[in-house]
């Protein structure tokens, strides 16, 4: 059975402008030990999607539909002290930006500790030593005497790792990781994903991995969900989503890449991602869509299996043979290609 | 032989560390840029290439004077531009320009998408009122804009339209060279090689030399004819564009190149990536001789920490500042082969 089970979620923002369905229906199953990774442009729901699983998004003005099962449990039908006993426990988060997630006020071992006592009765000595470990264990060098610093004394790498201790210090089930990498350089961003396995191994945590980088979702996914503004446009295992896909507009981000498309043009998808308030009618992707055609600018395409595959989903009207000539030509044309 | 445009020779610049309200002793200081010399020919771009706090923005800086350098010398055309001022700085800045990272935080907010452009045709006193405002709109047609966005403010625009209004703030007084500030990190990747592309085709239209500065690899190979890659202040190696990716001398490129995520799946898994220990050290006091030697995988002691190595050609390819350069590329282990180790020389 699935850890983590979303059902149509549907998550809306009322604004002065009017209403922004930041997410719409979308489903998606996380399985124990595995990661699954949310890919797609900024604006496009990601960040939404695990803050309304996390029952983070603020109280007024947000409307949230839907289900969220994890282990028997509705999440979005929890109330907010139940919600508050899950959270940092048994599903935790590690948020982006690693400089404004931790309070500059407090030293790292008050804060370790502060997430073991909320979910525990323990002593701060036992608390204290969970931190201990969790430091060391998250790579962090002289941890005795680290957990006496406050935020601003570690690097950016350094803050990051402290926000992996302490997400994974109750030993949660399920970690949601919100862009843990954006902020960092290259070879720090390699620690840490690093860490994020071996972790993973270690603990046995399925992990959500947020991110707009193709790069870190072939490192680590399992399966990956392409989101376009606020839908699930293509979902599938990574082979499927790297090597076979079927989606235009996952097209558009893999011919993208310099890395892919080395020795010639990028081919970048034009224009810009639409409105929230007013999103076009049809296929969201249209108005930027080479291969559009009238039916796309009317009809909503259903999120369906491909015919030999049925755990790879794509929203496309375009005919099986399109879509094979599309991703033919898109793979031929850059080096991701040979599997 | 291609006319060189730029040349950098022993670039510093350090920033004091002051203690004391009137009398400021100084107790330090911060070697941002330590050293840096290259030269860009006229329609080449450099790529720099460095993680954050190597002092690659510094040297952007330095350049377009914006920061007067402590050492070393800037050439602009023939031109020694380290320390003129006044006038005949005004003159060169009319050639030089810059393209900044945060699209967000690099227009003002309060000023329309016109005067934006048309304001360094104005500090120029270049052209009539009438005459500039074509020119603007011209600019915005060029890089991809509505013309008669002429009068919106820049948050009327999104992420990658502002990167094109920045880009065509920099073309107005048609500069000979442009150094670009990171000018994609802050963009989605479409958006990213929306603006790539861009770049390198007014490149082509209008003749432009790029220093291209950019913490990401795979930008800076698709964009850059020659790269330099910095660490801590200093350039580690510099190469052609391919022989330095496909080719690295440098254990620091090596180990920057294999932490790239590869967007293909089976080849990511396959291979191992290099994982550098720890951060880069601070450059307020900075590891003595060779500056990676506290990180580097091949650290010979005696040797690495105690005599600098030079910027110099290794066997015929890339310049390299390392006394143990990488053998070939790929390599499963970046640690130097025992068979090559000559400890304590």
């Amino acid at each position: 059975m699935a850890l983590l089970e979303v059902r149509d979620l549907k998550t809306a923002f009322k604004t002065d402008d009017g209403i922004v369905q930041a997410v719409d229906g979308l489903s998606f199953t996380v399985e124990k030990g595995r990661t699954v990774a949310i890919v797609g442009e900024s604006g496009c729901g990601k960040s939404v999607t695990c803050l309304s699983i996390m029952g983070l998004n603020p109280r007024q003005n947000t409307v949230t539909s839907g289900e969220a099962i994890f282990k028997d449990r509705d999440l979005l039908k929890l109330r907010p002290e139940e919600m508050r006993r899950v959270r940092g426990n048994e599903i935790s988060m590690i948020f982006q930006d690693p400089m404004t997630s931790l309070n500059p006020v407090h030293t790292i071992g008050r804060q370790l500790r502060e997430a073991v006592t909320l979910h525990e009765s323990v002593g701060k000595q036992a608390a204290h030593r969970r931190a201990l470990e969790m430091v060391k264990a998250v790579g962090i060098p002289r941890a005795e005497t680290r957990l006496d610093d406050y935020p601003h004394q570690f690097s950016g790498g350094m803050r990051q790792r402290v926000m992996i201790a302490m997400a994974l210090i109750n030993n949660p089930d399920l970690l949601i990781a919100d862009e843990p990498t954006t902020a960092l350089d290259v070879t720090t961003q390699a620690q840490i994903l690093n860490l994020m396995n071996q972790l993973q191994r270690d603990f046995g945590s399925a992990i959500i991995l947020i991110t707009h980088d193709l790069g870190v979702v072939a490192e680590t996914a399992d399966d990956v969900l392409v989101m376009y503004a606020a839908e699930a446009i293509e979902q599938g295992g990574y082979g499927d989503i790297f090597y076979r896909p079927r989606h235009p507009y996952t097209w558009g981000l893999l011919s993208s890449l310099p890395r892919l498309a080395q020795g010639t043009e990028l081919k970048p998808i034009p224009g810009a991602p639409p409105s929230l308030l007013r999103p076009p009618p049809g296929c969201r992707f249209h108005l930027r869509c080479p291969y559009a055609f009238d039916r796309c600018r009317t009809d909503v395409p259903p999120l369906q299996p491909a015919p030999d595959k049925p755990d790879h989903l794509d929203a496309c009207h375009l005919d099986e043979a399109a879509k094979q000539r599309g991703a033919e030509e898109i793979l031929g044309r850059i080096t991701v290609g040979t599997p | 032989m291609a006319e060189e445009l730029l040349r950098v020779e022993n670039l510093e610049k350090h920033f004091p560390i002051t203690r004391g309200v009137i009398f400021q002793k100084e107790i330090g200081r911060v070697r941002a840029v330590d050293g840096v010399s290259f030269t860009v020919e006229k329609g080449e771009t450099l790529g720099v290439v460095g993680e954050s706090g190597c002092g690659k923005s510094t040297m952007a800086r330095c350049i377009m004077r914006l920061l007067d350098p402590t050492g070393g010398k800037v050439i602009f055309n023939g031109q020694d531009i380290t320390t003129i001022k006044g006038n005949d700085l005004m003159k060169v800045r009319r050639e030089l320009m810059m393209v900044f990272q945060d699209p967000y935080a690099s227009l003002n907010a309060r000023k329309r998408v016109g005067s934006i452009i048309g304001e360094a045709l104005e500090v120029h006193k270049i052209g009539t009122p009438k005459e500039n405002r074509a020119r603007v709109q011209e600019l915005l047609d060029v890089v991809g804009l509505n013309p008669e966005h002429y009068n919106r403010f820049p948050h009327e625009f999104s992420g990658g339209q502002r990167q094109r209004i920045g880009v065509a703030r920099a073309l107005a007084i048609r500069p000979k060279l442009i150094v670009c500030d990171e000018p994609v990190s802050a963009l989605d990747v479409s958006v990213q090689a929306q603006i790539l592309n861009l770049l390198k085709q007014l490149q082509r239209d209008f003749d432009l030399t790029y220093v291209f500065i950019a913490h990401d690899l795979d930008v800076v190979r698709h964009i850059s004819d020659n790269v330099a890659v910095m660490y801590l202040g200093k350039i580690v190696e510099t190469a052609p564009g391919a022989a330095l990716y496909e080719r690295p001398r440098h254990p620091y490129t090596g180990a920057l190149l294999s932490a790239v995520p590869i967007p293909n799946p089976d080849v990511a898994r396959a291979r191992k990536p290099v994982v550098l220990e720890g951060d880069v050290p601070s450059p307020i006091n900075p590891p003595s001789a060779c500056r990676f030697h506290t990180r580097c995988p091949r650290f010979q002691p005696g040797h690495c920490d105690v005599e600098e190595p030079r910027l110099e050609s290794k066997d015929g390819g890339n310049r390299a500042a390392c006394h143990y350069p990488l053998e070939s590329w790929p390599l499963a282990d970046l640690r130097l082969p025992a068979d090559r180790v000559t400890a304590g020389t």
